[in-house]
């Protein structure tokens, strides 16, 4: 098993600075945008990226929701192992509301797709947009694509893209490993 | 994440302490589920589900069919009254009939101790017992102890107190079998001959006073009395009944601290239960009624979730 670096702490703040900026330009002071952090995974780059707003770019105002889409998945009783849900957090009404899904990795856009059905629970927004610290090109089973990428990478399906964070690996850090 | 260690929802005494973890941790999403706007989840699209009521409910079937249409699933109900079984059909060709038609759960209640394990052994589908005569009924006893550890955090270590008629009682089995397998202790109260005469073997201890009693617990479960299954009289009168086993607040309010007061419905008011203490803010039947939405849901869930194609 091969363990390749693809992304190291540097590399991850550069990213992080560059999508708080793209967020910025697309939605000011966000007033009328709320961050969506699915669970689990993507609710580490979820709460960075919040924090960054905040604190670097001084916006206050910030709403950001946790989303577990364990129950709209299309893959139930298909899977080897069950499947574990997590808590949702959203305590605002998404209606009329521009809304940024925030994930991890975009692989075959299955749980996008998932959370796209799980997120009308919470009203009807204005738009969704998506997105992703890494996006793993040529590898979708739906027609998905990220609005705001970190990296754009070509693993091919043996491949597995892992992401670590500060917070539970002690380190920043995006690996390819060969299975 | 783990399974249910059971094929069947047949009673709480087939379960173990992790299956009812696991229950209540599911149970914990799906009651924010049936907070939000749109209180509906797809998991159970390809999902049929069958309720069959041999004998009356209100409560526990709008619960279920609520429960499994909130997760999608299809809904077929069957009443015993309206049905062939009074033409003298058998259970089993009764239920093979109806899976015939492709249901993949049952969820039955039936006058019969033991009609759902029966069934389970004969009949090609997950098997939810709603009450099998005074035998058991687990998904009430579930959503009890589900509302206990809302309210006190906890179940392990509570002292319960359960009043009432026992002899008849399944929500009282199966509360027992539940509490003690969370590391409850349980304690029954009721007139002798409304009570089991080897309930103590179960490991519950038995109390003729009911003021007594109400000192001793954390929360009361107070339960019906249940005329329709008394063939002799068991006790003098319904006055005598409510003047010695009946809450009221007096009774609460001199205990000198603030118990929960539970009931699995239906009540009877001013005979078990006063309409003042029913409705007070000690008393949490309405959550027990909101969280059977939310335990059904999780139950339905994990079952379905062995199903494979």
């Amino acid at each position: 098993m091969s363990k390749k670096t693809l992304l190291n702490s540097k590399d991850i703040e550069i990213i992080l600075h560059r999508l708080a900026c793209e967020l910025i330009e697309n939605h000011n002071d966000f007033s009328n945008t709320v961050l969506i952090g699915l669970q689990p995974r993507g609710t580490y780059l979820a709460n960075r990226l919040t924090a960054l707003l905040r604190n670097e770019y001084g916006i206050n105002n910030l709403k950001l929701g946790l989303l577990d889409i364990t129950f709209y998945r299309d893959d139930f009783r298909r899977r080897d192992s069950p499947l574990a849900a997590t808590s949702t957090e959203i305590d605002f009404l998404i209606e009329d509301k521009k809304v940024v899904i925030i994930d991890d990795v975009l692989f075959s856009g299955r749980s996008i797709r998932a959370a796209l059905t799980a997120i009308q629970s919470f009203g009807r927004p204005e738009s969704i947009e998506l997105l992703v610290l890494i996006d793993r090109r040529f590898s979708r089973h739906l027609p998905i694509q990220p609005n705001y990428k970190g990296r754009q990478v070509d693993a091919i399906n043996e491949e597995k893209v892992l992401v670590s964070w500060k917070e539970t690996h002690k380190k920043d850090a995006v690996y390819i490993e060969l299975k | 994440m783990d399974q249910l260690s059971v094929e069947h929802l047949l009673g709480i005494k087939y379960l173990k302490a992790t299956d009812i973890d696991l229950i209540f941790k599911t149970a914990d999403h799906f009651k924010e589920v049936i907070n939000r706007p749109i209180k509906k989840v797809p998991s159970l699209r390809d999902i049929t589900i069958a309720n069959l009521f041999f004998e009356n409910s209100t409560r526990t079937k709008l619960s279920f069919e609520l429960a499994e249409k909130r997760l999608s699933a299809d809904v077929i109900n069957f009443s015993a009254s309206q049905s062939s079984v009074k033409k003298g059909e058998t259970l089993i060709d009764t239920v093979n009939n109806i899976l015939a038609m492709k249901v993949d759960i049952v969820v039955m209640r039936h006058g019969n101790v033991g009609a759902g394990v029966f069934l389970s052994k004969h009949v090609n589908a997950k098997i939810i017992n709603a009450g099998d005569g005074t035998h058991e009924h687990p998904t009430q006893a579930l959503l009890d102890s589900y509302s206990i550890r809302e309210k006190l955090g906890s179940v392990k270590g509570k002292k319960i107190l359960i009043v009432g008629d026992i002899l008849h009682s399944r929500v009282a089995l199966s509360n027992i079998f539940a509490l003690q397998l969370q590391g409850a202790e349980v304690k029954v109260c009721g007139p002798t001959t409304l009570i089991p005469k080897y309930i103590t073997s179960l490991g519950v201890q038995v109390e003729t006073n009911l003021k007594k009693a109400l000192e001793w617990c954390d929360v009361a479960n107070v339960l019906r009395v249940q005329h329709e299954r008394m063939d002799i009289k068991y006790f003098p009168s319904t006055r005598e009944y409510t003047q010695l086993f009946g809450i009221n607040k007096e009774i609460l309010d001199n205990l000198g601290k603030k118990i929960v007061i539970m009931h699995p419905g239906p009540i009877n008011r001013g005979v078990e239960i006063t309409s003042e203490v029913a409705d007070s803010n000690q008393s949490i039947i309405l959550n027990q009624v909101e969280n059977g939405v939310a335990v059904r849901m999780a139950v339905i869930y994990l079952l379905a979730q062995q199903i494979k194609r």
